[in-house]
């Protein structure tokens, strides 16, 4: 029960994107298509969920354990980039299908701050690791869905006649908004 | 002249936020009040002003391979220097803006400026550059700052002006997104 409030609760009441604005920039960037976003959600998912596992053990058993939780900055961005990485080279060799599907998308999620955003949260929030694994599939099932939904208008808008000054970003955070206050209604759920 | 315009292009021709689009997570998650945007403008123009000089110090030292890793790791110390003092100086400034603050390392203003300026730039020009975007990029945090608070609380820096609630739905997180778009849009039309 605990795992699942945890879930509904990172998907919709405090969806990373619309209700804590991390990962704003692959939100906005790569929305356009349908099926591109299902791309970066799938590598967000992949990513995230990693990289929450190996920073959880390296703060409890490295960066606790010497009491130099000062550099938790400066490790977690280095273990992240290493990952990201690690991964590419990994998948682009044993399953060259699914590098074909994340493969673009890989580079970009270095500086996805909801990749450093999620592992400094569950520290803060005193998760272990089960409970940090089960948050970060939630929180990268959140963006794939917020990531998807403004895809979906946004294929629908280019068909629409928008004054210049709104075409492109401006147009997209308005659609962003109506969709954060949309998602407040979940708010009181868990 | 030119390191006038060099520092002044970050304001309103090259503003990381209006124009350039970059930095889009701390620009809506902390301008709940004007005095946020402003706190979080400054920390960022520290760690841009800093890691811009020691990068255009030590360029020619770094392997082109991995200058990239390398500069995160300056970028990443500097985050670290203002994660404490402020945590140190200001405690109720860092608390209000939290998770935003280690989250400068991965704002892309900074290592943007880092691999296109500062890495090909002398010393000076890479320093005012660094000064002159992060103070762009406050005066934009410090902007819809203040649209938000003074919709949504009718107040300004904290000083309240009307005795009321405010419109709420403008601190909350859809009023970021819409102030941010009709802020956007208006610059554009100012720049044309």
């Amino acid at each position: 029960m605990e795992y699942i409030i945890i879930i509904i609760s990172a998907i919709f009441v405090n969806n990373i994107v619309l209700a804590q604005f991390l990962g704003i920039c692959p939100f906005l960037g790569v929305s356009s298509k349908i099926k591109t976003s299902l791309g970066m959600g799938g590598a967000v998912l992949f990513v995230m969920t990693l990289a929450t596992i190996v920073t959880w053990l390296i703060m409890n058993y490295i960066l606790m354990k010497f009491n130099i939780v000062f550099m938790q900055t400066i490790a977690y961005i280095l273990v992240i980039a290493a990952l990201v990485q690690m991964v590419e080279i990994i998948l682009k060799k044993i399953s060259p299908s699914l590098y074909q599907a994340l493969g673009v998308f890989l580079p970009l999620i270095t500086t996805n701050c909801a990749i450093l955003g999620v592992a400094i949260m569950v520290i803060q929030k005193n998760y272990d690791l089960l409970q940090s694994v089960v948050f970060s599939i939630g929180t990268a099932l959140g963006f794939t869905l917020a990531l998807i939904i403004l895809a979906g208008i946004r294929e629908q808008l280019e068909k629409l006649p928008i004054p210049s000054g709104m075409k492109g970003v401006p147009v997209a955070l308005v659609v962003a908004g109506i969709l954060a206050l949309a998602f407040m209604g979940f708010a009181g759920l868990v | 002249m030119n390191n006038w315009k060099n520092f002044t292009k970050g304001f309103i021709k090259e503003n990381p936020v209006f124009v350039l689009v970059l930095g889009m997570c701390p620009t809506l998650g902390v301008t709940t009040s004007a005095i946020n945007g402003l706190g979080m403008g400054l920390a960022t123009t520290f760690v841009l002003f800093g890691s811009n000089v020691v990068i255009s110090l030590v360029k020619n030292f770094i392997p082109d391979k991995v200058r990239i890793p390398s500069f995160i790791v300056i970028i990443a110390s500097f985050v670290t220097i203002i994660d404490l003092s402020m945590s140190a100086y200001v405690p109720d400034l860092y608390k209000s803006l939290g998770l935003f603050i280690p989250l400068i390392v991965v704002n892309c203003i900074v290592l943007g400026r880092a691999e296109a300026f500062a890495s090909k730039n002398t010393i000076i020009s890479s320093a005012i550059d660094g000064l002159g975007m992060g103070l762009g990029f406050s005066f934009a945090l410090t902007l819809l700052g203040a649209l938000r608070e003074l919709l949504g609380a009718y107040s300004l820096f904290g000083h309240k002006f009307i005795n009321t609630d405010g419109i709420l739905v403008f601190v909350l997180a859809p009023g970021a997104f819409l102030g941010l778009a009709y802020l956007i849009a208006i610059m554009k039309r100012i720049n044309k």
